[in-house]
Formats: C-alpha cells, structure tokens, sequence
C-alpha cells in the first residue's frame, strides 16, 4: 500500500535526522552543554550573560529560573542541574553538606540589592515614609519562606516597624518574578523587587523606587555552587571561572548588583 | 499526638470549599442559559460560542491566570470596571477568585446541562405548548426536572473542578492565608519548602476528596433506577 510505503520512507527520514543531529552533536568534541538553576532575581543579568558566554566560547547552557527554596528542594529531589546559582549562602552551604555539591566551588558572585519598586512613576519617594505611612492597598512581597529578598523583605518591614501594620495588605509571589508581575502589572500600588529587575543598562527603566537602605536587612549576599551533577562538565567548569572574571563582574554590577 | 490537619491547613481547606461552592451557585445561575441556548438554538454563533465554553478545557491555567491578571488590574478593561463601580481591583481577592473558577469550570457546568437538554428532546415541549404552557412555564416544569440528573452531574462536577483548580489561582491570588492560598497552593508552598509530612496530609485529604466525589459521581446514576 502506497501509503505505508509513505508512512515507512518519512520515518527513516527523521530518523536519519536525528542520527545525524546526534553524530554532529557528538562531533563537536570540545563543546559541552552546562544545564544550571538560577534565582529568579537574577533571571535578566544571567541572560545577558548566557549570551556574552555563549559567543565567546563553545559551551552552551540551559538555564531554569525560581525561588531559590523553590530550585533547592528539586536539586534535593534530583534535579539535573549542574550549577545552582542562589539567592543565598545558606542553601547552597546546605548542598555542600548534604553532598549535593562539589566541596570548595561555593563563591559569592553577587550581593543583592532591594528596592520598593512601583510601576508608576512619582509613586515612591521617600519609601520608608511610605511604608510606614502604609497608603497603598497592596504591597508584593516574594514569599520568605522560599525566596531570600522575601526574607529581606520580612527583615526590612520589622526594622521599619510596620510589619504588623502591613500584614493584611501583603500579597505574595512564589518568587521574586511573580512578585515584580504583580507590581509591574499594577495591581499590586508597590512590591519590595529585586533591584535588577527594574534595572536596564545600569538605570532604572520605568516607575518610581526606592533602594531599601543595606542596614534595614542582612546583606542578600548570593552564592554559585557547582553541584555533583556538574562535576567534569567541561561547559560547567568554563562557565564558573566566566562568572569570576571582570567581564561578567562588570555586567553583574550594571544590574545593580554590589559585588564583594 | 498533632491534630490530623493545622490550623492554617484547615483555614485553606475551608477557603477551597468556599470557593467551589460559590462557583458552582454562580454557575448555575449563568451556565443554564448559555446550555439552553446551546441545545436550543440554530443560529451560525453556536458553534463559535460552543467553542469559547469549551475553551478551558483546553487552555493552559497560565494563558488563562496571565489574560485575568492583566485584564482586571488597574489599566485592563475589567479591571477599569470594577474601579468606577467602587469595587477596587479583584486580583488577590476572593471574589477575584471566584470570578478566575467560574470561566474556568464553565465547560463543566454547561456541557452536561447541554447534553441533558438537548436529550429532551422537542416533542416534550411541544406537547406543553399545546396545553398552553408558556416559554417561561416549559423551562420550568418541563425541561428543568427532566434534565436534574444532568444538573447534579454538572455541580459535582463544577465543584470537584473548582476544588482541583491550582494554576489560575497561583497567578491571580498572591497567597493571602484566608483569602486566596486554598488547599492546592498550600500544599504547593509545603511542598516547596520540603514540608513533606505537611503536604502528604493535605495531599490525601484531596485525594480522598476527590475520589469519593467521583465515585458518588460514578456510582449515582438515574437510568439505573429505570426498571
């Protein structure tokens, strides 16, 4: 029958196509693919960088984005990540001991930073007035017990005073994108983000911030780890010494990061 | 020895309830005329309208939890309603919920109310209106009781649905205890943050839930007490 003779010839030749994507992908000897998670906070910079990375080397990588609470529990869970990239020292120490991770590779590679962020300009001046003062409706938050800046978030309103105040007005995201979306879509008046999301080449794209003052909470110092998936991953390796070098530093550091 | 369920394990459970049943009310009132209508009619906007029903079925949660974010916050178009009716804004709101459910269960609730009319028949009907039974009048005492068995399924249904709904509600409720974090994205933040024990005993609560619902569903069937 023609038409099984049909069916018969297109599979062989996508079958053919994908021996011969794997063969060239085989072939390519010296490149190697790094598949790395990473704080939702650091999604833009990590792009951009991904980008430079990629250009510049054979390597390519595949980034997966969330809380970090959120990437800790899969990597516990046998996520096939070889690099984490957190929001916080405590969980990446944390693999290291677990012996999830590859011991002695944990480094800061940037120190975040916290703003009271909204989506319309002239909103926030002085935001520890504002805060204190609570008139909004709304304020986003990401959610601290899965995601660092949320646990800065929590820090920032106790030393401020007002985290009874706020409770009822306090709507939160699952990480630190979902809380920007809910302030970048406006129904949340302001939402305490990361720095780097409202960030684009070194200024602050739109709406009105306020950078919340380091003393108000500890230092969101976060650190890379390469996990045991990683180990002898050639891309994984070359990404790492990527992050430490002066070219990825001066691009961490447009998006607002302070470095150590 | 704990209690079975947390305090804020059963505030979520007691939300979760509270929304299908307000969902599955709601749609009651606004499905059946859409399911008449659909059973009834032979205008060319059946099958576009049939379609749009049918639409959630389909949709992921986020295409549908993205739209309502944008569409009902301050610059979206329900959003701006809602504001000059004195509403203020419906996302993180229950009642922002209950109107994410009910598009989302919408198919649940008409498809069987369809069905059940469209299995009427016209002659029942037509047999009333010859006794001088008006439009209004066949709705009620005709077409209404004859199809009640499509009705429960529909509710249950409805209902179950509203109970197993988690994507819409993570995009659109911001996690208030008490007001938008239901049972479905309570155990999602126990599971997230390695609460296993937490999350195992609300998952079974659902899963036991949900298995005795269909299996009422299931095991309830009118054409069974037909001799």
């Amino acid at each position: 029958m023609p038409s099984i003779r049909r069916l018969c010839l297109t599979a062989s030749i996508v079958a053919a196509c994908i021996l011969a994507t794997g063969l060239a992908a085989a072939g390519a000897a010296s490149a190697a693919e790094a598949q790395i998670a990473v704080a939702a906070n650091f999604a833009a910079p990590m792009k951009a960088l991904i980008r430079r990375f990629e250009a510049d080397t054979d390597h390519s990588v595949r980034a997966s984005f969330g809380s970090t609470g959120k990437l800790y529990a899969q990597i516990k869970n046998g996520a096939p990540f070889g690099v984490l990239l957190a929001a916080d020292q405590e969980r990446p120490a944390l693999l290291e001991q677990e012996g999830l991770g590859v011991p002695g590779t944990r480094f800061t590679y940037a120190v975040g930073t916290l703003v009271l962020w909204s989506a319309e300009p002239g909103v926030i001046g002085d935001g520890a007035a504002l805060l204190r003062a609570g008139d909004f409706d709304k304020l986003a938050i990401a959610n601290p017990r899965l995601a660092p800046y949320g646990e800065a978030s929590v820090q920032t309103m106790d030393a401020l005073g007002v985290k009874a105040a706020l409770e009822p007005k306090l709507v939160m995201g699952e990480s630190i994108a979902q809380t920007y979306q809910f302030v970048a879509t406006g129904n949340a008046e302001a939402g305490l983000v990361a720095l780097s999301q409202v960030m684009r080449d070194g200024e602050s794209a739109r709406g009105s911030g306020w950078i919340v003052p380091g003393d108000l909470h500890e230092p969101i110092r976060q650190d890379a780890l390469i996990l045991d998936r990683g180990r002898d991953n050639a891309a994984v390796n070359a990404l790492f010494e990527y992050l430490k070098g002066e070219k990825a530093r001066a691009v961490i550091r447009d998006f607002g990061y302070r470095m150590d | 020895m704990e209690t079975l369920v947390s305090a804020a394990d059963l505030e979520a459970i007691i939300l979760t309830l509270r929304l299908a049943a307000a969902t599955t009310l709601i749609l009651f009132v606004v499905g059946t005329p859409i399911a008449w209508w659909l059973s009834r009619t032979r205008s060319r906007w059946k099958a576009p309208v049939g379609a749009v029903v049918a639409l959630p079925l389909v949709l992921p949660p986020s295409v549908l939890g993205f739209y309502l974010l944008v569409s009902m916050g301050p610059k979206g178009p329900v959003g701006w309603l809602t504001q000059s009716l004195g509403l203020g804004l419906l996302p993180f709101t229950f009642w922002g919920l209950v109107v994410g459910s009910v598009l989302y269960s919408l198919p649940f609730m008409v498809q069987p109310v369809q069905n059940a009319f469209e299995a009427i028949g016209e002659r029942p009907l037509e047999a009333a209106a010859t006794l001088r039974a008006s439009p209004l009048d066949r709705f009620f005492t005709v077409a209404l009781p004859l199809s009640l068995p499509g009705f429960v399924t529909a509710g249950i249904l409805t209902f179950a649905h509203t109970v197993g709904e988690f994507g819409v509600v993570l995009m659109i409720g911001g996690n208030i205890p008490g007001v938008t974090r239901v049972a479905s994205v309570q155990i999602y933040d126990h599971v997230e943050a390695l609460e296993y024990g937490d999350a195992h005993r609300l998952a079974a609560i659902l899963l036991v839930f949900s298995f005795l619902v269909l299996l009422a569903l299931y095991a309830w069937r009118p054409d069974r007490g037909r001799r």
